[in-house]
């Protein structure tokens, strides 16, 4: 019987296109991530069929979680010396006390949900403490005392002759009446125009909204 | 793989008893370490990269007016109030309410059942409209199509009740975009309607 030879053949492979793809794909991602501010509550924000996007500086969000705690945040993160604007005005405008090192803290915590009696102790705090504080939220249920209005007319102040964004960012099962106090905080500011933050959602097949859509496109 | 070349540079040296033979050194480096860090920090960027952002919904609010009689009154006719109460229950009523023995108008429905009810009632308004030459020249003068007049009167009136969820609030706002209303307003609840919700909820029992 003649024998067949097989020809040894060497199992390594060359790795090389492989490597580089896994790279390229890595530089990608690296250049695509940005990085999101740890947010003090998670927040599950209902759907629409808006396309439009978000502003992400010279605004200010109102955001407020499942159990109807509301926060505060400016975002301007071009412009930091807004940020501190907007608390130096509350502290003249409610004459808080404040000592200039704690009003420098406020830039390094995103989204405060205290009422003004606890603003000094959490900005006396170091950052990484302050992140794991319970935050109350800050108090708009009663009316009379809606301390929320007082956080927009700062911030308007702060922002003045820049344009400014009002972003309402509530949790789903929150519960109406704190979006319905949100809005008159901001409407007793003379603000009348806002966003709400929402998750991207299908448009229905066959209806209007389609109809009009497709249309533009055309 | 990924390694330089290094033979044939021995040429120059000479051969002989005294000369030792330079030890071959491979220059070629294990990238196994690399590579795997390299798709550790794929996991990591896949992982934390948010493809869809956010999107936002425009509110417009109206100031408000304390005297009645600056007040914008909605045609009877074409006014739609839809109510929004506990459990992702939605009620509505055309008109003026009425929850007399002899006329009711107050009826249930659902956030499904919703849409059809806002296009019926488009539909209507559409069908009735006579007429408005001062709509329809302005449209004219505007570039406005003239076929926004005769929905004109067509505004829907939106209640959210003390015990509606913002994903309620936010998905009959949406309902708004979707079915093309040009005109709707977010009011008060009337402690009559509230009064109305919390009856038909315990009727339905609905907690």
């Amino acid at each position: 019987m003649p024998s067949v030879k097989i020809p040894r053949k060497s199992t390594d492979t060359d790795m090389t296109p492989f490597v580089d793809v896994a790279f390229l794909i890595l530089s990608f991602f690296i250049m695509a991530t940005k990085f999101k501010p740890q947010e003090p509550v998670p927040i599950t924000t209902p759907g629409s069929v808006l396309t439009q996007t978000l502003p992400e500086s010279n605004a200010v969000m109102i955001s407020f979680d499942s159990a109807n705690r509301v926060f505060f945040t400016v975002l301007s993160e071009k412009e930091p010396a807004i940020i501190d604007a907007v608390i130096q005005n509350l502290n003249s405008s409610r004459s808080l006390n404040l000592t200039p090192q704690e009003m420098s803290n406020f830039r390094n915590i995103y989204g405060i949900g205290v009422p003004f009696s606890g603003l000094k102790s959490i900005l006396g705090m170091p950052a990484e403490q302050a992140k794991k504080v319970h935050q109350p939220g800050i108090p708009v249920a009663d009316s009379a005392n809606n301390e929320l209005v007082w956080w927009i007319s700062a911030a308007k102040d702060a922002f003045a002759g820049k344009p400014l964004k009002f972003l309402i960012k509530g949790d789903a099962q929150s519960l109406y009446p704190t979006f319905g106090a949100v809005i008159d905080a901001l409407k007793r500011n003379e603000e009348f125009k806002y966003n709400l933050v929402t998750a991207l959602e299908d448009v229905p097949k066959g209806s209007e909204y389609e109809k009009s859509l497709n249309q533009k496109s055309k | 793989m990924a390694s330089i070349d290094t033979g044939g540079g021995e040429v120059s040296h000479k051969k002989g008893p005294g000369v030792k033979k330079a030890k071959k050194l491979s220059t070629r480096v294990d990238m196994t370490p690399m590579v795997d860090l390299g798709f550790l920090l794929i996991t990591f960027f896949v992982f934390t990269t948010t493809m869809s952002s956010p999107t936002a919904l425009d509110l417009n609010m109206p100031k408000d007016i304390k005297k009645p009689e600056d007040q914008t009154e909605a045609k009877e006719s074409g006014a739609l109030t839809i109510l929004l109460g506990k459990g992702n229950q939605v009620y509505y009523y055309e008109g003026q309410l009425k929850v007399d023995a002899a006329e009711n108008n107050f009826k249930t429905s659902s956030f499904k059942d919703i849409r059809n009810v806002i296009i019926d009632k488009k539909k209507r308004v559409i069908e009735n409209y006579r007429g408005d030459p001062d709509c329809e020249a302005k449209a004219q003068k505007e570039g406005k199509p003239v076929s926004d007049c005769k929905e004109q009167d067509f505004v829907v009136i939106i209640k959210p009740s003390q015990d509606a969820t913002y994903k309620n609030t936010v998905d009959i706002l949406d309902e708004m975009t979707i079915n093309q209303v040009k005109r709707y307003a977010m009011v008060k609840i009337l402690d009559q309607e509230y009064e109305l919700i919390r009856k038909t909820e315990e009727a339905n029992n609905i907690r």
